[in-house]
This record gives structure tokens, sequence and C-alpha cells, in this order.
């Protein structure tokens, strides 16, 4: 039972929030030192690649971008289903916390696949499988976001909202699985565990950079859902305590 | 160790330029502006947050009774 304490100990936002703020820094720090060597590799040292030239550089940014708009959607989802099973409090403000930032890796992987579209494939959009699932879910985000806002009764919002992520939860398979179920212009994976078809140099970039958006979108929602909690948990003691010291 | 020959081969990313400064670009625009939204969006609710606990505080003390 002991595990359990501690898991609940962690979920009060009066343990959490001091904790997260602690943490802001090192996430941070962590995102800019990934971020500078996966450029430096990405951008300065790895070869062109024989087919696209150095147009396929989009690559260090497109493929953890929409990585991160997959991975982020998914972590809204399980907060989702736990805020709906056990009706903990945190769960709706980490999924307000990450919804903006999992919208802008969304529009992101969007913009940059727009941008190596046109030279590789001579066209901006196609409305193939891979792209369309990913423009869903780009709106799954915004409308939830719409739905929270539209909904002044917080808990009430919570639980709209956490039905619309679990819904939408489906679309994230398609995406994933899209370039494989379907006939479409979008190139298959890069990155395969047994055999990557890309350089040494290249694939190292991409994870150096995978790691930065990784560490960017933890410090980003960590600082996102402080503000919430101090904003929800207004009335209690340690939220009190806390404005209290802020200076005005 | 660098693969490129001078600044301009590297600004030019062989003809690719253009798509490629444009990803690198906004991706870097987003991250500055993100950051600093949620920055500034901390600073007002805890202005506000501050405001309203004031508020309270004479609120209780006009009203002794409540």
């Amino acid at each position: 039972m002991k595990d359990r304490f501690n898991l609940y100990r962690f979920a009060s936002p009066a343990t959490f929030y001091p904790l997260a703020g602690k943490m802001i820094p090192w996430f941070a720090a962590a995102a800019v030192v990934f971020g500078a060597a996966g450029l430096w590799l990405g951008m300065l040292v790895a070869p062109t690649d024989f087919q696209q030239g150095e147009g396929y550089r989009i690559i260090f940014i497109h493929v953890p971008a929409s990585w991160m708009s997959m991975f982020i959607y998914l972590v809204m989802a399980f907060w989702a289903a736990i805020g709906l099973a056990f009706n903990t409090r945190l769960s709706g403000m980490m999924t307000q916390a990450l919804a903006p930032t999992g919208a802008l890796m969304a529009f992101l992987s969007l913009w940059t696949g727009a941008l190596w579209g046109k030279p590789m494939w001579g066209t901006w959009w196609v409305w193939d499988a891979r792209l369309t699932s990913e423009l869903i879910l780009l709106f799954l985000y915004i409308g939830y976001l719409a739905l929270t806002a539209a909904i002044d009764d917080v808990r009430r919002a919570d639980k709209a909202g956490a039905l619309l992520l679990l819904v939408g939860v489906v679309n994230i398979p398609i995406i994933y699985f899209s370039v494989q179920w379907w006939n479409t212009l979008h190139q298959g994976s890069s990155v395969n565990l047994a055999k990557s078809s890309m350089a040494v140099t290249m694939l190292w970039g991409m994870l150096l950079m995978a790691l930065c958006f990784w560490m960017y979108s933890i410090a980003i929602a960590l600082a996102r859902v402080r503000t919430i909690m101090l904003e929800r948990e207004r009335h209690a003691d340690w939220a009190r305590a806390e404005l209290a010291g802020k200076q005005a | 160790m660098i693969y490129w020959n001078s600044v301009g081969d590297f600004l030019a990313m062989g003809g690719y330029g253009f798509y490629v400064w444009g990803s690198f670009g906004v991706t870097a625009l987003v991250m500055t502006i993100e950051p600093i939204l949620v920055a500034r969006q901390r600073k007002n609710t805890i202005a506000r947050l501050k405001r309203q606990l004031r508020a309270d505080a004479r609120a209780e003390n006009r009203s002794p009774a409540a």
C-alpha cells in the first residue's frame, strides 16, 4: 500500500506544484542541450541524401514534431481515462496544459510536411491517408480546447473534454499505420528497429532532436499546468500561501 | 567534420533553402513565442488571483459576521 500512498501524494496539487516548479529549468536546459547537439549533427555534420539532396534535412523537425503530436495526444487520452475512472482533479489540469502544445506540434508537422512535400512531390498538400489523419489530429486538439473553453463549469468541461479525447484516440493508430494500410504518397517509416534506412549521423541527429522536442514539451506543459493549478485551487491553503508569497 | 564548404552553401541548402529554412524558421518562432505566452499568462493570472484574494479579505473585514 506504500506505493499507492506515494502515487496519491504526487497526484495532489499541493505536492505537485512545487515539484513541477523545480523540474522546469532542468527540462528546459535539457531541451537546449539536446537541440544544440541535434542541430549540430543534423545540419552541419550529416551528409546529403542521395535521393532528396539537402531538402531531406526537414526530417530533423518534421519527424520529432509528428511523433510529439501523436504522443501528447496519447498522454492526454491516458489522463482523460484516469479522470473519468477515478474523478481525479489533476487529470483535467494535465490535459488542459498539454493540449495547446499538442496542437502546435500537429501544426508544425503539417507545416514542415507541406514545405517538404512541395519540392519532393510537387505539391503542398494531398488528401492522402497520412496527411488527412494528421489534419484530423490538429482538429481534435482545437476541438478539445474549444469544447472545454465553452463550458463554464470546470468539472463538466473536464468530463466532456475527456470523452472527446477518448473517442478521438482511434485516430492515432490510423495516423501511425496509414502508410502501411493504404497506398499513400507519404513515405514509409524512416526509422526501423531492425535496420534503419538512414546514415548513422542522420539517425543520431534525428533522435537528439526528438529528445529536444520531448524535453521542450515536458517543460512547457509543466509551466502551463502550474498556472492552471494555482487558478483552480485558489481557495486551497497552499495556493493562498503561494499567492501571498508572490510580489504584486 | 563539417559537411559544408562555405556559409553560402549552408544557407542555400542545395537549392532547398526556402523549404528548409521555412521549416526551421517557423519551428523556432513557435518554440520562442509559446514560452513567452505561457509566462505572460502566468503573470496575468497571478496578478488577477492576488487582486481577488485582497478583495475577499476586505469583504471579510467589513462583515465579520459572514
